[in-house]
């Protein structure tokens, strides 16, 4: 890689021959695949936050109107079950050929994980540590934020975790209407058969939600110091 | 929007749309035939290596590990790598049952390799005090107590199947995703949404006929059943583990739609 001619012709060969790993592909594109990544990264942020936004109103309502857990429940399998090209194309007519059709898909499969994870985080609350709040005196408000969530925290940071990571692998096929972050390039290349091109993305979209992943898990050790985290 | 219902029923209605090449029919065969193939493949693959492991106790990192790459590679990208590989050379139905069998077996190996390890400890003893041998244990007393697991994990490895033969479309790939794609193509809102409408009822209709088949073959779950006394289930009631910090993460969030 350190050879001086980089604009000599045995450099740009890659590009030629259409190898996978291509040099002159990643310098050349730098900036191509950087606003891919970072557009890539706000949906996949976007949705989750959308997902997560929603899920809590709803996981608590069904906590509490214990009449409607079964139906939220039962909704989010088949909005889990449907496959992301039927989901996403499915709000076509909703949302048109925009980024917020991918969004918006993204956060059903979101909310789903994660209204999930947060109703069986908060049923792992022992009861007798509820009953020892309230004997304290805590109001249901401060019940909830102060003993438990926290105490839920795991669960949900692992539905947190799961939607993430899945989200960013799922915006690929935003590709098909140019929205998808490095989705697109992966579209492109695949019209086009560049294979640097690809795998390139590829490999970026694996990292992208592995470093995702790590910085989650990260998160819920700052946030619960007192728990080992769960190890998915 | 207000029409599109309308104009998707429209295209319902058009008989034209399901026969030929392109039609429904043939479609929706060709998505069936690569699922039921893929999906025969991927349990003879990930069966025998999940249930020997988790008899023997082995492999739990490996299982893990398979079940979060199967989360974090996106599905279009490894279709797209395999149909622009060599291997795509001779057509596009290897690398699509490739990338179906890769992405149906994390569910399988990793529910079916679980199911094992629950199996509880007691009734693995006193298999053992029986004097059965580790393929008689394996055969007589895991695999039924496992049973409702592995039905589980080939149950999500199904419907993960028809989701990706659905994205096999993409790159050019058969079945009822090519609907889809050639909506988008024709710039047919409504063909898009017939399309969809097709896979995912197709995808619930997986999901319920498992579901039934699972209800079926589960023993345990019979003899649970009103009419039979509580007493011959004791021990056995696995539906309702104890919680612990694993149960608190739900299993049926170990898939990822595609």
């Amino acid at each position: 890689m350190n050879d001086p001619s980089s604009l000599a012709a045995p450099a740009a060969d890659c590009l030629i021959r259409n190898d996978w790993i291509c040099g002159t592909y990643l310098r050349t594109r730098a900036g191509d695949l950087a606003s891919a990544v970072a557009e890539h990264v706000e949906l996949t942020a976007a949705s989750v936050l959308l997902g997560l936004v929603l899920a809590f109103p709803l996981a608590l309502l069904a906590r509490r109107v214990r009449v409607l857990q079964t139906p939220v429940l039962g909704v989010a399998t088949v909005l889990y079950t449907i496959p992301s090209l039927a989901m996403f194309s499915l709000l076509l007519p909703v949302f048109g050929l925009s980024a917020s059709g991918i969004v918006a898909a993204m956060a059903l499969y979101s909310l789903t994980v994660l209204v999930r994870n947060i109703l069986a985080g908060l049923d792992g609350v022992p009861e007798e540590v509820r009953e020892a709040a309230r004997g304290l005196g805590y109001g249901p408000a401060r019940l909830l934020l102060s003993v438990e969530l926290p105490l839920a925290l795991p669960a949900v940071m692992a539905g947190l975790r799961i939607a993430t990571v899945s989200t960013v692998s799922l915006v690929t096929v935003g590709g098909i209407i140019d929205h998808g972050g490095l989705g697109n390039l992966i579209y492109d290349g695949m019209s086009s058969d560049f294979k640097a091109e690809v795998l390139t993305a590829s490999v970026l979209c694996v990292i992208i939600a592995v470093g995702a992943d790590l910085l989650l898990l990260t998160v819920q050790r700052l946030l619960a110091p007192w728990r080992k985290a769960v190890a998915r | 929007m207000g029409d599109i219902f309308t104009r998707t029923a429209q295209w319902f209605a058009d008989p034209s749309h399901w026969s030929g090449t392109d039609g429904v029919w043939h479609r929706f065969g060709e998505h069936l035939w690569l699922t039921a193939v893929c999906l025969v493949i991927s349990c003879a693959l990930a069966l025998p290596v999940a249930l020997v492991l988790g008899h023997l106790g082995r492999g739990g990192a490996l299982a893990a590990n398979i079940a979060n790459a199967g989360r974090a590679v996106p599905t279009f990208a490894v279709l797209v790598l395999l149909f622009i590989s060599p291997l795509g050379n001779s057509g596009n139905t290897l690398p699509t049952v490739i990338a179906l069998v890769l992405f149906a077996i994390p569910p399988i190996l990793t529910n079916a390799y679980v199911g094992m390890r629950e199996v509880d400890p007691d009734a693995r003893e006193a298999a053992r005090g029986m004097g059965m041998t580790g393929g008689q244990l394996l055969w007589r007393v895991e695999l039924p107590l496992a049973a409702p697991l592995v039905m589980t994990g080939i149950r999500t490895g199904a419907v993960q199947l028809i989701a990706t033969a659905t994205l096999a479309a993409l790159p050019g790939g058969g079945g009822l995703g090519r609907i889809i794609t050639a909506g988008f193509a024709l710039r047919d809102t409504a063909q898009v949404v017939a399309g969809a409408v097709l896979v995912a009822l197709l995808a619930l209709a997986v999901e319920v006929v498992f579901a039934i088949l699972q209800r079926i073959t589960d023993p345990h779950g019979a003899a649970r059943r009103p009419g039979k006394s509580a007493k011959d289930v004791r021990g056995l009631d696995r539906q309702n583990p104890p919680t612990d910090d694993r149960a608190t993460a739900p299993r049926e969030t170990e898939t990822e739609p595609a």
